[in-house]
This record gives structure tokens, C-alpha cells and sequence, in this order.
């Protein structure tokens, strides 16, 4: 049994060590709302947050999570993460929304860090994370606006 | 050569077309599309007033939806067309999955795939599209694509509306005892003068007792109050917290995984294999050999206990493989062979107008060249991926597709089982983009769920399963030549190409039949489009390859657009003429187009100077116009070029005609799609071929478009009355040329491959 911490919760889950968390969080745990896209780094659907920092869970093993708190979409909350939200539904960002997860989670990521991005800033932060519906107008709309909200 | 008049008649399942039994059934009515053959399922307090709406005793307004959302907003945009004529309040509204029932089948999108001239308004063109639409109804295929989900449920969808809403007029004025036209309906609640009204949910019950209306008067589109407001999509929500379930997300009891690994040569198989490694590995269940299915490679899969375990194990199974016939195929080989059967051919005429071997003998000046497009995969962000389970005789399947009826048959074919003992459960789908109109995996899953001893089973491929082993946008070769005469007027256009035919394609994959149809997709953007050329002469060459092609977003358009609004600049250069005028010059008897075109190009500064960009460098743009779906797109792309050669796009102005736009915003979102994904295709993706396999793999070697790399999007609706047209396509044909166009005039290049490559 390994032990995490995901959304604030201990769990113990029954995988192998070397299972990546991705998989661990789709399957055991049941939190669907984290996606497989590459299964390489290389799209950023996968992206969760360890102590805050943007990660891709399909290429992190369980045992280097240790007990660093692991954030999901479906626990990815606060004040900052319910403007990002109320900006995305403003702006009208999601289409398909398979890749809305990982963008949410590197945008919040974004602006815990940096509250008022530049657009050069978001491009670098953004960059990892793809979306074939081509979203990134509005993403980047978006951020601007919950930038916007979060100084008003 | 075949002419079009006796390929047609012998095409389509027409064979019969002629005899006086087929003349007496076209003549009858078609089969209306209210009431399902067998009663909705509804939940507890719900009835179904037709079989596309029901009504919660909680006052929900459950719309069925028969259409897959994809990210294209259809389910938003279908529910404010049927709560529109409802009266609905818009804050009652959910979506339901629908059944599958003949009431689904596409009609529009078949219909309009016919190979006709939109300005051919002849006899055999109403008699083939009566017949088809009709056959449709009977025999046709829940479809979600060719950008006609709004083409085809627009009137249908208006109707039930308007039917259920006089159902429930008609339940309260008898429990009221007054006259049913005395009653009004707003926001979800029957009213009447007396000041007595009841809610939707107080008179459902009683509303789906009441006979079905004869006839239902439509509203005055001046009346609509949903229709044509920017509504916000219904799922959004779900897709920002995490809840919303795709195929992929689908959990159930028992459930093992499955992974796959097909032989690297497109259309080969098992030879043998070795589990041994394999099935000592922890989580293991079972390996099988998967034969070729529906259009797949064969390969070998492995059941295990998650996803992981089976991605792991399939690596470790050691296989011979049978790579038939491919095996020496590569895209040069394939771009030669393409070419050269042009030499000799000019293939099907898909459309001739006057005597354009006349008019390119009397010019003053003539222009050629050749262009290709590559193959290309589509690159859903979500992979490939079915759940099945079959136990006691019954199948389900839990599926995100664009055809779930096709889905339904496929697996029952592959199971032994009658399509009633096959439940399809509709998933949301991580994109299509024309890639889920393919059953492939639905069949690979319903073979390997036999093996699991009646376990559900999930199928998940690879992302370099998935880029390896798509139906790929047909590659393409295509010729022109124009002729001016001494004042620069356009006095003939020839142009043939060459490539994959989709249709015979998917006619064998699917039903195992070999047609000769000539196929729209080979030469739609080339054929059917609004330029009135004074003469000209467009054919295709249909050259059979083992390459599985499929249904690409905008189809044949996505590389004819390219090819033909590249070339028309080319003439216009030559002609020494503004590349806007000279198209607005060929557009003048059409003034929906015309205004498309005057509209972007005033939008986007044409003809103003352009500032340098951030970086310094100079930028210039480019135009292009094109009709696909029913829908008029132009686009000015303005670009610069870096000291490295790298192409940067900065903005690209937008302009759409789609008739009556429903949802404006969902129409804006789409432009902006639509535009992105061909965009990566104009700079970036290319699909390669050596020795029958597919080079590219993941994202690091199919590169498609970054946020970095995309420009602003600037999109206009035109306001308009007509009937609303398709959208989910028609964004992405203009934006290669419009690139291409700028880059030429920035660089005096012309570039004539795609992707884009700056020498």
C-alpha cells in the first residue's frame, strides 16, 4: 500500500509503486476528471498539481509523490480558482473539454504565481498544454479577465 | 469513362430506381420523423410528448438528443431550437441520449453529400435527392457530421417543439374547459386570460394522453426569443470541475482494461505471437490476436486489471507479423503515382461549363502549376477508446461516436448477436473531428470483451496506437490551369487532382461491398464552388491505394480549399490584379459571397499599410473565400516571417455567412476552432508514410498547433434569414490559402505543399 494525499484527503491506494499517479487517480481513486492524452508529458490533459506545482501525473510514479499534497480538478478550489472558473464561463473557453481540466489546473497554476500575466507570460506558461478545438483565444481571454477580477 | 447520369442511377442502392414499384414508393410521402417506433424510456414523473421531448413532473424539459457533442455545441444549439418552439424556460432545459430509432437518421447530411453543382437545378438532381432522403429515413445511419446536424433537425426539431407545446395547451384548456386558443405559453407555463396557469410538470402527465396535433403552426422568426441569442452551452459546467464522462471515463463494476498494439504496416496482421513474457507480467488476464475489423490493422491486445498493466504487457508480447500488401508503400512513391495518373487521365467530371480547351488556346497568358497536401491524422485529444461488456447474450457498448447505430451493428456482427441485444450508451466525445464516424475500436472492443468472461472492458489505444492507426485525410495531387486574355479577365479554369476516394472506402469497411460511386469528397472545394468561371472543366482521379482514409474535418474541402484559393491568387498576380477584386470580380451574380468577401476585407484593413510587428519584422496578408457545409467563409490571415524562417501568424480575420445563425456565439467558437485546427495543419501536421508505416507517433513528432503559436481571431456573423447552414467545418478550408497568400506576398514565394515550408 502506498499512501497519498489527494484533495486534502490520506488515502492508501493498492497500485505498484511504479504505477504512474495518473492512472492511480483514473482508476482506484475514480477521479476521471484528470485525462490521459500522451502518455508522455507532451499535452498537459494529465496535469495535477503537487504543492502547487503544475505536473504531468502520466509520467510521476506513485513513490515520488510521497506525502506531497496531490490536487485534482475535482479539487481545485479557493477564491482565485472561482474567478478563473467565472471568467472561463464568461468568455465561453470550454468546447469538447477533454483538455479543459489540464488547462484550468495550469492557468490556476499561473496565477498563483504571477497575478497579472503578460501575454508573453501566459504563452510560456500555456505552451505545455494542448487543445485541438482551439480554445487558447479564450484561455488566454480568460486569464486576463480573472487577472482583471482578482485586482479590481 | 462513366458519366455521372449512369453512375448515379446505378449507384446508391438504386438499381431498381426505375421500376414502377420504386416510382410508386418515391411518390409516397416520406416517413415522418415525430414519433419514435418503440415508446421513449422515460424516468419516474417524466412523459414523452414525442420522441423528442419529455417533460419531468419536476418540470425539467428533457431535450432527446440524437446528435454527439463533440465540442461543436450541437447539444446547446438544438435544445434552444426545439425550447424555442416549446416556450420553454430555458433554465429547465437538460439534455437526454437519445435511442436509436429511424427518426435519428440523417437525412440532410446524406442528401447534400450528393455529387451535384449547387446551381444545377435539373430533374435528376430533385429525383436523386427525393429518393436519397427518403432512403435515408429507412435505411439511413445515425450520423454526427458533415457539418448537418442544424440542417438536418432544424425543422424536425421545431416541429416537436411546437407539437408538444399544443399538447400541453391542449391538456390544460380541457382541465380548464376553455378553448385551447385562448391560452398562451411562457417560460415554461401554460397561461390563460382568466388568470388561471399550470406548469409544464402540472400538465405533462396529462399532455402525453392527448392525441398527436395533425398540423403545428411554426413561429414568425421575428417571435424567437432563444433563437439567435448568445446562450451559454448547457455541459460547460461539467467540463470545468471534472464531472463531465466521456467514452474513456466510463467506470463500472468488475471493469478490466485493455491495450492494444496493431501491426506497423496499415492493413497487416497476426502472423503468430508469443505471450509468454507477457503473461507472467502482475495484472495480466489474457493476450488474444485481434483480426482486422472494420478498417483496423489486426494486432495482438491484452486484458489486465488497469490500464497500466495492459499498456505494460502489451509492449512484452512478442508477434510475426503479416505485413500484406503496404509494405512497400511510401508517401513519394505515393505523391509520384498520384501525379502520374493525371499524365493520362483527368478522371470523373465532377463539373463542365463551355469550352475551356477553347478559351486556354485563345489566351494572351496562361498559368500552371501543381499543388499536393499530405496525408493527415486527426489527433482527437482524446484516444481511441470503447467499453463493452457481454454477458448472458446481451451486449452493452459505451461509446463515444458519431455513429452509435453503426456501433450497435458492428458489434453485434462481431458477436454473433441480433442488433436488438445491443445497448449503446452514448458518451460525450473528446473530439471527433470526423475520426469517431469509425467503429474500428468499437469492434476491436467488442472482440476482445468475448475473452473477458463477461467483464466489462475498457479499450484504451495509445496515443501512438492513435496516430498510427488513423483513417487519414487522403493525400492529395491536384493541377490547374487558367487562361487571361490581354486585360487580365479569367477566361478558362482546368483543374484536375488525384488521390484516395473516402466512400468506396468506407462502403467496403462498413458493409462489406465493393461500389463504384463517384464520391463528392474527392472534388468537393473544387467543383461546387460559387466562382463563375467563363468556362471550366474539374475532374478528379480516384487512384485505389492501401491506405485507410477517412473523414477528415471539411473533407475534400480541407485540401481544395487550399489548392484552389492559392492558385485563383496566383491568377490574380499574374493578371496584375488585387487579389479581393479579382475574386469579387467572379462573384459578381452572387451577393451573399460578395459581401463575405467585401466585409472581411474591410475588417481587416485590406489594402492599408500594416505596422511592422513586435519583433520588427514586416507582415502582409492574404485573403481567401471559400463555401463548404452550405456556409460562405472568407478569412485575412496576416503573417510575418522570423530570421529563422519560422511562419508567425498573427491575426486572422473571420467573416461567415451560415443563414440564420442560432446560437451566434457557439458560431464564433467555432470559426475560432475550426480555424485553429487547420491552421496546425497549414504550419505544422503531415503524416508520412515509409515502407507502409506511419512515421509519426505522439506529439513530439506530429506537432500540432501550440497556444504560442496561435494568432488573434477576429469573427463577424453575418446577420441573416435564410436557413441556418452548417458551421462545425466550414472555419477550417480558408485559413492554409489565406496563410499561403500573405507568405507570397511577404516573400514572393508561392508556396504549393502543404505544410507550409519557407525555402
Amino acid at each position: 500500500m502506498t499512501p497519498l494525499t489527494i484533495n486534502r484527503k490520506p488515502v492508501e491506494v493498492l497500485a505498484e509503486p511504479d504505477t504512474p499517479l495518473l492512472w492511480v487517480l483514473r482508476g482506484e481513486l475514480q477521479l476521471t476528471g484528470t485525462k490521459f492524452g500522451c502518455g508522455m508529458a507532451l499535452c498537459g490533459a494529465c496535469t495535477v498539481h503537487i504543492d502547487g506545482e503544475p505536473t504531468r501525473s502520466c509520467v510521476t510514479p506513485i513513490s515520488a509523490v510521497g506525502l506531497r499534497e496531490v490536487t485534482t480538478i475535482e479539487g481545485l478550489s479557493g477564491p482565485q480558482v472561482a474567478m478563473l472558473k467565472a471568467a472561463w464561463t464568461d468568455v465561453d473557453v470550454v468546447q469538447c473539454g477533454y483538455c479543459q481540466s489540464g488547462q484550468l489546473m495550469a492557468a490556476a497554476a499561473l496565477l498563483r504565481q504571477n497575478p497579472k500575466p503578460t501575454d508573453a507570460d501566459i504563452d510560456a506558461a500555456m505552451a505545455g498544454n494542448i487543445c485541438r478545438c482551439g480554445t487558447y483565444p479564450r484561455i488566454r481571454a480568460a486569464i486576463h479577465q480573472a487577472a482583471a477580477m482578482a485586482a479590481a | 469513362m462513366v458519366t455521372r447520369r449512369t453512375v448515379l442511377l446505378g449507384s446508391a442502392g438504386l438499381a431498381g430506381a426505375l421500376g414502377a414499384l420504386m416510382v410508386g414508393w418515391t411518390a409516397m410521402p416520406p416517413r415522418p420523423r415525430l414519433v419514435t417506433s418503440d415508446p421513449l424510456p422515460t424516468g419516474p414523473g417524466q412523459s414523452a410528448l414525442n420522441g423528442w421531448v419529455k417533460i419531468g413532473a419536476d418540470n425539467t424539459v428533457g431535450i432527446v438528443m440524437c446528435k454527439a457533442e463533440m465540442g461543436q455545441g450541437i447539444y446547446t444549439g438544438l435544445a434552444m431550437v426545439l425550447a424555442e418552439e416549446l416556450d420553454a424556460d430555458w433554465a429547465q432545459v437538460r439534455v437526454e441520449q437519445a435511442p436509436i430509432d429511424k427518426i435519428y437518421q440523417n437525412v440532410a447530411g446524406i442528401v447534400e453529400s450528393l455529387p451535384f453543382h449547387p446551381d444545377d437545378h435539373g430533374t435528376l438532381k430533385a429525383i436523386a435527392e427525393r429518393i436519397t432522403g427518403k432512403a435515408m429515413r429507412e435505411f439511413g445511419l445515425m450520423l454526427t457530421g458533415t457539418s448537418s446536424s442544424m440542417r438536418d433537425l432544424w425543422l424536425p426539431m421545431r416541429q416537436a417543439g411546437a407539437s408538444a407545446r399544443a399538447m400541453l395547451v391542449a391538456a390544460a384548456s380541457q382541465e380548464w374547459g376553455v378553448k385551447a386558443r385562448e391560452c398562451r405559453v411562457e417560460a415554461g407555463r401554460v397561461l390563460h386570460p382568466s388568470g388561471r396557469s399550470a406548469s409544464f410538470g402540472e400538465l405533462a402527465a396529462a399532455a402525453a394522453s392527448q392525441p398527436l396535433p395533425d398540423a403545428v403552426v411554426l413561429k414568425d422568426p421575428k417571435t424567437f426569443k432563444l433563437i439567435g441569442k448568445p446562450r451559454k452551452r448547457l455541459e460547460a459546467a461539467s467540463k470545468m470541475d471534472g464531472s463531465a464522462r466521456f467514452g474513456i471515463d466510463v467506470l463500472q463494476p468488475g471493469m478490466q482494461y485493455a491495450s492494444v498494439e496493431m501491426c506497423p504496416t496499415l492493413g497487416g496482421r497476426v502472423a503468430s505471437f508469443d505471450a509468454t513474457d507477457a503473461q507472467k507480467l502482475p495484472g495480466v488476464r489474457k493476450v488474444l490476436a485481434l483480426p482486422p475489423l472494420y478498417g483496423s490493422t489486426g494486432g495482438v491486445a491484452v486484458i489486465a486489471d488497469t490500464p497500466y498493466h495492459a499498456m505494460r504487457a502489451v509492449k512484452a508480447v512478442r508477434v510475426e507479423w503479416d505485413d500484406g500488401v503496404a509494405a512497400n508503400l511510401s508517401s513519394d512513391e505515393i505523391y509520384q503515382r498520384l501525379a502520374q495518373s493525371l499524365d493520362t487521365d483527368e478522371g470523373f467530371h465532377f463539373y463542365k461549363h463551355g469550352d475551356v480547351d477553347a478559351a486556354l488556346k485563345s489566351a494572351v497568358k496562361t498559368v500552371k502549376a501543381e499543388y499536393r497536401a499530405p496525408y493527415l491524422a486527426h489527433t482527437t485529444m482524446e484516444p481511441m477508446n470503447c467499453t463493452v461488456q457481454f454477458k448472458e447474450g446481451r451486449a452493452t457498448v459505451w461509446a463515444a461516436t458519431q455513429v452509435p447505430d453503426m456501433a450497435r451493428r458492428s458489434v453485434a456482427k462481431v458477436l454473433g448477436l441480433a442488433v436488438e441485444q445491443v445497448d449503446v450508451q452514448t458518451q460525450l466525445l473528446g473530439g471527433g473531428f470526423g475520426r469517431r464516424c469509425e467503429v474500428d475500436v468499437i469492434a476491436q472492443a467488442a472482440a476482445i470483451a468475448r475473452e473477458s468472461g463477461g467483464a466489462p472492458v475498457q479499450v484504451i489505444w495509445s496515443r501512438e496506437q492513435d496516430t498510427t492507426h488513423d483513417f487519414y485525410r487522403p493525400a492529395c495531387v491536384s493541377r490547374f490551369q487558367a487562361g487571361l486574355d490581354a486585360s487580365g479577365q479569367l477566361l478558362g479554369w482546368l483543374n484536375t487532382s488525384a488521390g484516395q476516394a473516402i466512400m468506396p472506402q468506407v462502403i467496403e469497411r462498413m458493409l462489406g461491398l465493393r461500389a463504384a460511386v463517384p464520391d463528392r469528397t474527392t472534388s468537393e472545394g473544387a467543383f461546387d464552388q460559387p466562382y463563375e468561371w467563363p468556362s471550366a472543366r474539374i475532374g478528379h482521379e480516384a487512384v485505389e491505394l492501401p491506405v485507410p482514409v477517412g473523414f477528415w474535418r471539411s473533407v475534400g474541402h480541407s485540401h481544395h480549399a487550399f489548392f484552389k484559393e492559392s492558385f485563383l491568387d496566383e491568377v490574380a498576380h499574374a493578371a496584375g490584379r488585387d487579389p479581393v477584386a479579382f475574386r469579387a470580380a467572379l462573384l459578381a451574380r452572387r451577393p451573399r459571397h460578395l459581401k463575405v468577401l467585401q466585409r472581411a476585407a474591410e475588417l481587416s484593413g485590406w489594402g492599408q499599410p500594416l505596422p511592422a510587428a513586435a519583433d520588427g519584422t514586416q507582415r502582409a496578408r492574404g485573403v481567401a473565400l471559400h463555401q463548404s457545409f452550405g456556409s460562405i467563409v472568407a478569412q485575412v490571415a496576416e503573417v510575418s516571417v522570423s530570421p529563422d524562417k519560422r511562419i508567425r501568424v498573427h491575426r486572422v480575420t473571420c467573416v461567415i455567412d451560415c443563414g440564420l445563425a442560432i446560437n451566434p456565439n457557439l458560431v464564433r467558437q467555432q470559426m475560432e476552432s475550426g480555424i485553429v485546427y487547420g491552421l496546425s495543419a497549414a504550419l505544422n501536421d503531415e503524416v508520412r508514410i515509409e515502407k507502409g508505416q506511419v512515421q509519426q507517433t505522439n506529439f513530439h513528432d506530429n506537432p500540432v498547433l501550440r497556444f504560442d503559436e496561435c494568432p488573434v481571431i477576429d469573427t463577424e456573423v453575418i446577420a441573416s434569414d435564410e436557413n441556418p447552414e452548417g458551421v462545425g467545418e466550414p472555419g477550417t478550408p480558408p485559413v492554409a490559402p489565406a496563410v499561403a497568400n500573405a507568405l507570397f506576398t511577404l516573400t514572393g514565394q508561392r508556396l504549393r505543399r502543404l505544410p507550409l515550408k519557407l525555402a
